[in-house]
């Protein structure tokens, strides 16, 4: 059970004069995984920023909720983890380094256990002295999970999770988030079969293209 | 300034320490630069007022060359989703224009020294109002490059855009730190200068607060 929410009232995104996707609602008030599930240009990665804060939508809102209180878009940070391969870490530090710099800049404590722990987790403990630069995109993927759980978030937004994983690492991300559901919101963008499979719900993306669409299409969050 | 800006400045100073991006391009200008200018005058002897004109000169090309690299790696490199999932838009602003104020010091005093050591005929009379007037346009050189860099990060044509945008913002702040810089070397007092030290206290503060309310709106898509 999480006591954090997340709400899309009437999402809408273009880019110049082509629509992206039109009057998005959902409620997430619950732990679980839910899914985002597209064709290629269909918006999963535009949403899932838009989610985050990261890209601001072209009308419609996202709210966050934690304790019933909303989120500030300034504090937002501090409540959510996220992967995804256009993410960079900086490669001039070791793992440990960047980690370490993280705790510090989001001013929490830098809890060596937990952090060893993933690191355990996610099969680089033996590498976390090394600079990220040195890793292969598999291993930088892993060390992109560790930043998005180091700070336990309330909400993890997952774009394209297992890409560049191989099956014991895939596997090992699918037992991490099934753990983790039990106590915040995941939401995964992909296509992959097996990232789709472990999701509650499912938005997909094709059914938001119509610029009319302005009546929540019945069954629009659907497994 | 809190203490999650300076954690930012402390990264951003431990990895200009392991890439060098800022601090090579810096040293490789100051020197060309001040070669150039010893080349061009040969032995002839320049006025004092030519001295003070070209100190701000080398200042404002060097600022151009280095302090932009505040954003740009950041972009360049990719890591600036990274900086946006873990910190708000105020703390990186402070955290990089800390990093820009350290080096816009470092780098205007290895100027000011090599200038002395360089030209006879920078010689400073009035030394309490050359530090002031130092100290001042050094706040806002750096508090103005952070921002235009901030700006510029995004755009195609980084190049360019940096000192088209830097020069109507610094000109103003350039041309009070000349005369200032013309006063401190003839002598002049500090009381005959403080209208100009107002103006430029005021640029400061006003560059402060203008770029603080502009940098949510840069720093987002």
């Amino acid at each position: 059970m999480s006591n954090y929410s997340v709400e899309a009232i009437a999402l809408n995104k273009v880019f110049g004069r082509r629509l992206i996707f039109n009057n998005i609602n959902f409620n997430f008030n619950n732990s679980g995984i839910f899914g985002i599930s597209g064709p290629n240009g269909s918006g999963k990665s535009t949403l899932i920023k838009i989610i985050s804060g990261l890209t601001s939508p072209s009308s419609g809102r996202i709210i966050h909720n934690y304790n019933e209180k909303s989120i500030i878009p300034e504090k937002l940070h501090n409540y959510i983890g996220f992967v995804s391969p256009y993410l960079m870490l900086y490669d001039e530090f070791s793992a440990w380094e960047n980690l370490n710099y993280f705790s510090k800049i989001r001013n929490v404590p830098f809890d060596k256990d937990k952090i060893n722990y993933l690191l355990d987790s996610f099969l680089l403990l033996n590498r976390k002295d090394d600079l990220v630069k040195t890793y292969s995109s598999g291993m930088k993927q892993r060390l992109k999970f560790i930043f998005a759980l180091m700070h336990s978030p309330h909400l993890l937004l997952l774009d394209e999770p297992t890409s560049n994983l191989d099956a014991e690492g895939k596997e090992k991300v699918y037992s991490i988030l099934k753990k983790e559901s039990g106590t915040s919101i995941i939401i995964i963008a992909s296509n992959e079969e097996s990232d789709l499979e472990i999701c509650s719900s499912l938005i997909q993306l094709e059914k938001y293209k119509n610029p009319y669409n302005s009546v929540p299409a019945a069954g629009e969050i659907t497994k | 300034m809190n203490i999650k800006a300076f954690a930012l400045f402390k990264k951003d100073f431990h990895s200009e320490l392991r890439t060098r991006y800022a601090v090579n391009a810096l040293i490789m200008f100051i020197i060309v630069a001040i070669s150039v200018i010893l080349f061009s005058i040969g032995n002839e002897k320049i006025s004092q007022s030519l001295t003070g004109g070209l100190l701000w000169v080398v200042i404002f090309f060097s600022a151009m060359s280095g302090l932009s690299r505040a954003f740009v790696s950041e972009e360049e490199r990719g890591t600036t989703m990274t900086l946006q999932l873990i910190a708000s838009p105020s703390t990186v602003f402070s955290g990089k224009l800390l990093f820009n104020l350290i080096l816009v010091f470092v780098m205007n005093i290895v100027i000011a020294l090599l200038y002395s050591a360089m030209f006879d005929a920078f010689v400073i009379k009035n030394f309490l109002l050359f530090l002031v007037t130092f100290l001042l346009g050094n706040i806002g050189l750096a508090i103005s490059s952070t921002i235009i860099a901030a700006i510029i990060a995004k755009a195609g044509s980084k190049g360019t855009l940096y000192p088209v945008l830097s020069f109507p913002i610094l000109l103003p702040l350039i041309l009070l730190l000349v005369h200032l810089t013309l006063n401190s070397l003839d002598g002049t007092s500090f009381d005959q200068s403080l209208f100009e030290l107002a103006m430029v206290a005021c640029y400061d503060v006003i560059m402060l607060s203008a770029s603080y309310m502009l940098f949510d709106f840069v720093w987002k898509d």
